[in-house]
């Protein structure tokens, strides 16, 4: 499985799109740090980008690289290899260069910048790690859409109604719920709600340091066991984890069983 | 008739403060040596000076009331008494003045105690550089630190309070001036007036209280250069403004905040020059709110900046600095050439849902914010900053 990572990393790494999803990376923090002048704002403004385009990245990205080395996974597969480590092996292959081109192309300019002797450090590196953790959810799903469609087209259009889904209409529906329902108890609810989306997931994670002054204005008892405390940011650094490790057993599932 | 000095020590002629007391002619002064003198119910009827030399400790042993001083020109020093008792009928105090002028109580140390320093219909005073530190854990058998009740011109300086009920507590008291004060850490209230008009407070530190400071049925009431921080929780405010009228709001910073400043039925207060930081909400107003003048405020990477309960607005917001505009400048005159629109229709949403919150600084909300941005329908369609400035305010 190794040896398959190591290729498609570096497959990945000499290919175009990771330096054009590099080089939009580092212009992106560029040009943030050169228009605010201040850490804490590009901070803010850097949270919208990640919990919006990296998942969109990483879909669209994952299905591209899955349908097109398709003809070398089959030569692949010819040979004595074990079925699941080629493909996890491509799939980490593919999310960990992503993850490192956002992590690269955006902690630059910030180094530049000096981060190192700001306070927004920790919010900054919160941010990169949640982005890392999305890239690798995001992936995940992507190799499961593209393993279960033969067809591109279709496997593209279920990739990007995950993303329009879990990025947009998810939060539509899940305020709409909230304001018709709101005369009864609805903080459990909500917490579930927000614990079956990764996007609000990171974006709680994010939340709990940048916001944390309103999320206590809240009268609840479960939201304040949740956010006044570590175990809001524990809770939600698991179920990342666990995010991750379920579309991941599900493309070593699915590659087990796929004809080819 | 020549001023004598009553020396108090234990293996002195006097061995205790009352005796001292009692012993003493008006205008005399007592020197208590180091040492714990087990004593309440100290009376002092006539002018007299009491320094505590080297910290002296009066204990209380939680009987009762400690100092009670009943005449003018009375001055306290150095002391340190600790022990008050705790009572649910009387408001038992380390040290009270009562219906007295021209008092001092300066460089105390009050500890454990249920009110520390209590002023009734006193007027002219001075409480300087006093520390108090409590240990209240309910609100019902606790007291405050330094409370005035039917003052006038007292002066409240450098003291600090911490670990009780209110910090500081006037009730119908004028002219008060409260400045360079530092009140943390207490059960409800930094600072907490009622029904006292024209006083002044510049200065004051107020740090991790429950609620704050609340400030009610007052007017004329001046606030300058202030710093109320880290106040977090569901009724917790930097400042909460009630029945507020014809105040001045200048110079203070609100940082960390669940709730800046929530406003309610306070009307004519200028606002400016003040910095609101990472805020929960900058500024809630509640409603019953008129002519009340935002200007030249720093308003930075709060999550929500202003919040409305209803779509009425009769305040002005002119030449602040907002984080979260996104207009430009073209004329280059350092003012923003579009409107800002500092309430968001989300805020609207959270007061109606509370538990949508959850869903702040999600595209979704952003994209609803965007739609209520371009044309307002729930959020005040005049509420606007029509002069946003473009770099924060520095303010001198």
């Amino acid at each position: 499985m190794l040896k398959i990572l190591k290729y498609s990393f570096f497959d990945l790494m000499r290919s175009r799109w990771s330096y054009v999803y590099f080089l939009f990376y580092l212009l992106l923090g560029v040009v943030l740090l050169f228009l605010n002048n201040d850490l804490s704002k590009a901070v803010i403004t850097l949270m919208n980008v990640i919990i919006v385009l990296v998942p969109l990245i990483g879909t669209i990205f994952g299905v591209m690289y899955y349908y097109n080395s398709k003809e070398f996974t089959e030569l692949l597969l010819a040979q004595p290899v074990k079925r699941s480590s080629i493909f996890l092996g491509q799939y980490l292959g593919v999310a960990l260069s992503l993850s490192m081109s956002l992590i690269i192309g955006l902690g630059l300019p910030f180094v530049f910048y000096g981060i190192f002797n700001s306070g927004a450090i920790w919010d900054f590196s919160l941010l990169l790690v949640t982005g890392a953790f999305l890239t690798l959810i995001f992936t995940a799903l992507a190799f499961v859409i593209a393993l279960a469609n033969e067809n591109k087209i279709k496997g593209f259009g279920y990739a990007i109604l995950l993303w329009l889904f879990m990025a947009v209409i998810y939060d539509g529906i899940f305020l709409m719920s909230l304001v018709y329902f709101e005369e009864y108890p609805l903080d459990t609810f909500s917490l579930v709600a927000t614990m079956l989306n990764p996007v609000d997931l990171s974006r709680v994670l994010i939340l709990l340091k940048l916001d944390i002054s309103a999320l206590l204005g809240y009268t609840g008892a479960v939201f304040q066991k949740f956010f006044g405390t570590s175990f809001g940011f524990i809770l939600s650094t698991l179920l990342l984890v666990i995010w991750v490790a379920v579309p991941t057993f599900f493309i070593q599932h699915m590659a087990k069983r796929k004809d080819f | 008739m020549a001023q004598t000095t009553i020396e108090v020590c234990s293996s002195c002629e006097t061995s205790t403060v009352t005796q001292a007391v009692e012993k003493a002619q008006p205008f005399d002064t007592i020197l208590i040596k180091k040492g714990t003198y087990k004593e309440y119910n100290i009376g002092i009827t006539k002018p007299l000076t009491i320094i505590g030399e080297n910290n002296p400790v009066i204990d209380g042993e939680n009987k009762g009331e400690i100092i009670t001083i009943q005449s003018d020109s009375v001055t306290i020093q150095g002391l340190t008494v600790v022990n008050v008792g705790t009572s649910y009928t009387t408001d038992y105090a380390a040290i009270r003045v009562v219906k007295s002028e021209n008092f001092l109580i300066k460089n105390n140390t009050l500890e454990r105690l249920f009110f520390g320093i209590y002023l009734e219909k006193s007027n002219n005073g001075k409480v300087l550089n006093n520390s108090i530190q409590g240990d209240a854990v309910n609100e019902y058998n606790s007291g405050n630190g330094i409370q005035l009740w039917y003052c006038n011109k007292v002066e409240v300086a450098n003291n600090e309070i911490r670990n009780v009920r209110d910090g500081i507590y006037l009730e119908f008291s004028d002219q008060i001036e409260i400045t360079h004060n530092k009140s943390t850490n207490n059960l409800r209230y930094g600072l907490h007036f009622m029904f006292s008009n024209n006083d002044t407070y510049t200065n004051n530190l107020f740090e991790n209280n429950g609620a704050g400071v609340a400030v009610m049925f007052s007017k004329f009431i001046k606030m300058y250069d202030n710093v109320f921080k880290k106040n977090w929780g569901t009724a917790s405010f930097g400042l909460l403004l009630k029945e507020i009228n014809d105040s001045e709001i200048k110079g203070n910073i609100f940082e960390e905040n669940t709730v800046g400043i929530n406003i309610e039925g306070s009307n004519r207060i200028e606002y400016s020059h003040n910095d609101f930081k990472s805020n929960g909400w900058a500024v809630k107003v509640r409603g019953a709110c008129y002519a009340n003048t935002f200007t030249k405020n720093n308003f930075l990477y709060n999550s929500f900046d202003i919040s409305y309960n209803s779509n009425i607005n009769d305040n002005v917001f002119d030449k602040n600095y907002w984080s979260n505009y996104t207009g430009y400048d073209l004329n280059k005159n350092g003012i923003g050439d579009v409107p800002y629109r500092p309430v968001k229709l989300f805020s609207y949403i959270v007061n109606r849902t509370p538990e949508t919150i959850i869903l702040l600084r999600s595209l979704f909300i952003d994209i609803i914010d965007f739609s209520e941005k371009v044309s307002p329908v729930f959020t005040p369609d005049n509420l606007m900053d029509n002069n946003p400035l473009l770099k924060p305010i520095e303010h001198d």
